[in-house]
């Protein structure tokens, strides 16, 4: 009870801290921006709006953005990504292979939990075989797949043959190797993700208590978690990695309503946000000015075409692309969507390795009569009829129905929403093929390679494929990618891919996603990653005096 | 009285059970499956979710869920949500943030609200009474979120007065703004009914008596007048604290007060039966026990109503 009371009163006090900087701050804003003579606080608090983790903090068993944003700032995986989608080393010295089989890791030096145990070779191997088990219950167990003997930790049914993966083996220390079941030339660029973490020894005596307080081995260490109100996060001094704070911590505040936060961002309570609330989406960047973001990050709506349905179960590809041709993607962005999306003209996202300008070639830009035709040309829409299937707790109505009359203008096809009232029921009607016509779909990425988008979104059978589309000829294409020697080849086999999707169109491209979000004027250099989350060790928050 | 406090304790039994049960029939018969949910727009793990649904029990039929509930709740266990958290844990939180947030409303309620109403009361059709009927219209006909929204551009944005958000419920200044947001209806209400009650009781046979017995005119109002009048009033705040604490939501979400409203909106869109049924259970015995202690107050105001 005293315990708590304190803890409570601590909060309190870095509350207080806040508000004063936040005054503080306010003045120096309004009296010019000279931001040589500027001083940095580099023990400054940086307080992000952020909401309840769904799932106790183990590294693989959270995946929506509150959970794996405190993730991510308290472990460091081996590899990282720059802006341009390269890889980078962290807690890896290096990555090998020479058959993109095998992979060969070897550990930097001098690396350490922060618990103040070293991280081992056998940090990782253990790590995964336990994320892998089917009675530890990770949601992200089946990242793990690709090495060999997963199914054997992981099988679909029954029970269990297996304790560990045979593909992993420590070979010291400092080393240990990855043998995957097939081969994958971008596998490297997977252990970038939360998931490949390392844990330490006391994960294993309580998993459930190190869900609730990690110890990681990253920029930052875990300070304390008081639930549904803020997860502290602290700097961590003796991290060895590239990717230092330059602030002190980071609070994740929770929020009810991404209005409650937007308040508090424009009356510098709050240092950033990453979600502004539909009513302030026209007009956010004159209230923020240079503090607003709006900046593209590597995820695309599209809208999938339900191909098991009665509709399009033989429909000739030609008609899907004179629908694609009568959606005008400019104006729509433009208008409904405050132009704070940008259209699409792939199936790839931006800053993914392997995007290509304009894949999809001309099916993507407004041409209505070139549609009439195509449609035409492909036997007509059967039943003339279409229906886009949408979720209406996630704001998509507006640009649906503004998709829908440029269908109907364009082409004389009738179109409706199809509307179902929340996501869950929405991804019911998808899971159980009940699609009746079209529906709303959107990606974002998990590695930043092209194969992300297109064989684990298309390949027939693929687990993120929920329209029923197969084509062998797209089959074979990845087929092919995956069996390459190098990373550079098997992309630039990816592009071919993408680029022969125009004849079967696996679905219609829409827009690629922008992260829109802002900073309080206590902070500076804000950046956003691919993944759409703000990159929290380079904040930098400005002294109070 | 006692006997008559023992028979609606037990009627609460059924009460208690029909309403659970309702509601976990309700969230049982929504669309969607909460483990498979838990992965959003990405391929579920089919292994995975058969291991999550037998470990909560989903597999099994509506009426052996209802039956493990209960014997969970008998154990004072309220479950836990699909991602392993015990509700109760959540309950604790969310419950002490809406019990301040509605007590600050609650008070301000019944002190403005009568206060207000009687204050136009014993000035019946003269210049305050009618602008205490304007206001009130004026708050009734304003729906919350508007009144919320305008409320703290004013005070926070603006005039910086007040957090815009609420950053810690346990300090009750902060709670002061979303606390008469949350107040202004029922406030309307409460003070246009005791408004009416005393117009009426001015008139009563009593009050000419207590006037003529040539009784202090404090002692008039505020004992024969404010007694009598009173009964409407009790009757309005008491189903009202419950509605207080059930219908914070607007307020609680644009305030930022992690409360019951917020913990049942999740819930609810997470398909977390537990949860729901967890915080529209304790909903339902404050609504009980409130009903109960109002028409106990009624023998207090007025001694010609007895309990056998």
């Amino acid at each position: 009870m005293r315990g708590a009371k304190s803890a409570k009163w601590v909060a309190g006090a870095a509350f207080i801290a806040l508000a004063a900087t936040a005054c503080g701050g306010g003045k120096d804003g309004g009296s010019g921006s000279d931001d040589a003579s500027q001083k940095w606080d580099p023990n400054g608090i940086v307080t992000m709006a952020s909401g309840e983790p769904q799932n106790p903090l183990q590294p693989a068993n959270v995946m929506e953005s509150y959970g794996s944003d405190v993730i991510k700032s308290v472990f460091a995986q081996l590899v990282d990504y720059d802006e341009s989608g390269k890889i980078v080393m962290e807690n890896a010295e290096s990555v090998t292979t020479t058959d993109s089989k095998t992979f060969t890791v070897k550990l930097k030096d001098g690396w350490t939990f922060h618990d103040g145990t070293p991280v081992t070779a056998k940090s990782y191997v253990d790590a995964w075989n336990w994320d892998a088990a089917t009675k530890n219950n990770q949601q992200n167990a089946s990242w793990f797949s690709d090495i060999k003997g997963y199914a054997d930790v992981h099988p679909e049914k029954g029970a269990p043959k297996a304790e560990t993966m045979s593909g992993l083996k420590v070979v010291d220390d400092k080393t240990f190797t990855i043998e995957l079941s097939t081969t994958l030339p971008y596998f490297e660029y997977k252990l970038a993700y939360t998931v490949f973490s390392p844990l330490p020894e006391s994960f294993y005596k309580d998993p459930k208590a190190a869900g609730e307080a990690p110890i990681g081995n990253g920029a930052y260490k875990f300070v304390k978690w008081e639930h549904k109100k803020s997860i502290e996060v602290a700097k961590y001094d003796k991290y060895k990695g590239d990717n230092a704070a330059q602030n002190g911590g980071v609070i994740f505040k929770n929020y009810t309503t991404p209005e409650a936060s937007y308040a508090d961002l424009r009356s510098d309570k709050l240092d950033v946000v990453d979600q502004i609330p539909t009513a302030s989406l026209p007009n956010f960047q004159q209230d923020l000015g240079d503090r607003a973001v709006n900046k593209p990050f590597s995820a695309i709506t599209t809208i999938g075409i339900a191909y098991y349905s009665k509709q399009w179960k033989d429909v000739d590809p030609k008609v899907i692309q004179g629908l694609s041709m009568a959606i005008d993607r400019a104006t729509i962005t433009k208008t409904v969507l405050n132009g704070l999306r940008t259209p699409a003209t792939g199936w790839v996202a931006k800053g993914v390795l392997g995007y290509q300008d304009g894949a999809a070639g001309d099916i993507t830009t407004f041409d209505p009569a070139k549609a009439k035709a195509l449609i035409k040309e492909g036997g007509g829409v059967p039943g003339n009829k279409i229906s886009i299937q949408y979720n209406t707790d996630g704001g998509h109505k507006d640009w649906v129905d503004a998709v829908c009359n440029s269908i109907r203008q364009a082409t004389g096809v009738d179109c409706v929403g199809d509307a179902k009232v929340d996501f869950q029921a929405d991804l019911k009607a998808r899971d159980a093929k009940q699609v009746k016509s079209i529906y709303r779909s959107g990606w974002v990425l998990d590695y930043p390679v092209n194969a992300n988008f297109l064989r684990d979104l298309y390949g027939t059978g693929a687990a993120g494929n929920q329209g029923g589309y197969s084509n062998k000829d797209f089959d074979a294409l990845t087929k092919k990618a995956d069996a390459a020697k190098t990373l550079d080849e098997s992309v630039k086999l990816y592009q071919d891919a993408e680029k022969s999707l125009v004849n079967s169109m696996p679905s219609i491209p829409l827009w690629y996603y922008n992260v829109n979000g802002g900073h309080s004027n206590n902070v500076s250099t804000v950046e956003f990653g691919q993944d759409g989350s703000p990159i929290y060790n380079t904040i930098k928050v400005k002294a109070t005096k | 009285m006692g006997r008559y406090v023992a028979r609606r304790l037990l009627q609460m039994i059924p009460v208690f059970l029909g309403t659970t049960f309702l509601i976990f029939y309700m969230v049982y018969a929504l669309p969607g499956d909460p483990i498979r949910a838990l992965w959003g727009e990405k391929a579920a793990d089919p292994a995975q979710v058969a291991a999550l649904r037998h470990q909560y029990g989903l597999d099994l039929p509506l009426w052996h869920q209802y039956w493990d509930y209960l014997v969970k709740l008998v154990h004072f266990d309220f479950g836990s949500t699909y991602t392993g958290r015990p509700v109760s844990d959540s309950m604790a939180i969310a419950f002490p943030a809406t019990l301040r947030l509605t007590m600050v409303a609650f008070v301000i309620e019944v002190v403005l609200g009568i206060g207000l109403g009687v204050l136009a009361g014993l000035r019946a059709k003269r210049f305050v009474d009618n602008m205490v009927m304007v206001f009130t219209l004026l708050v009734i006909s304003i729906p919350v979120f508007v009144l919320a929204y305008v409320l703290r551009e004013v005070f926070a944005t603006n005039l910086g007065w007040v957090t815009p958000s609420v950053q810690d419920d346990t300090n009750f200044s902060q709670l002061l703004l979303p606390g008469f947001v949350l107040a202004t209806l029922s406030l309307a209400y409460v003070a246009r009914l005791s408004r009416t009650s005393i117009v009426e009781n001015l008139r009563a046979d009593y009050m000419r008596t207590a006037v003529a017995k040539g009784l202090p005119r404090r002692r008039v109002v505020g004992v024969h007048l404010m007694r009598n009048s009173l009964i409407p009033v009790v009757t309005f705040l008491g189903t009202d604290l419950g509605a207080l604490m059930g219908g914070a939501i607007v307020t609680e979400g644009i305030f930022n007060v992690q409360g019951v409203g917020n913990l049942l909106y999740q819930g609810l869109t997470r398909r977390e039966g537990a949860t729901v049924v967890g915080v529209v259970t304790v909903i339902v015995l404050v609504f009980l026990i409130t009903s109960l202690l109002v028409d106990l107050l009624y023998a207090v105001l007025d001694p010609r109503i007895r309990y056998a």
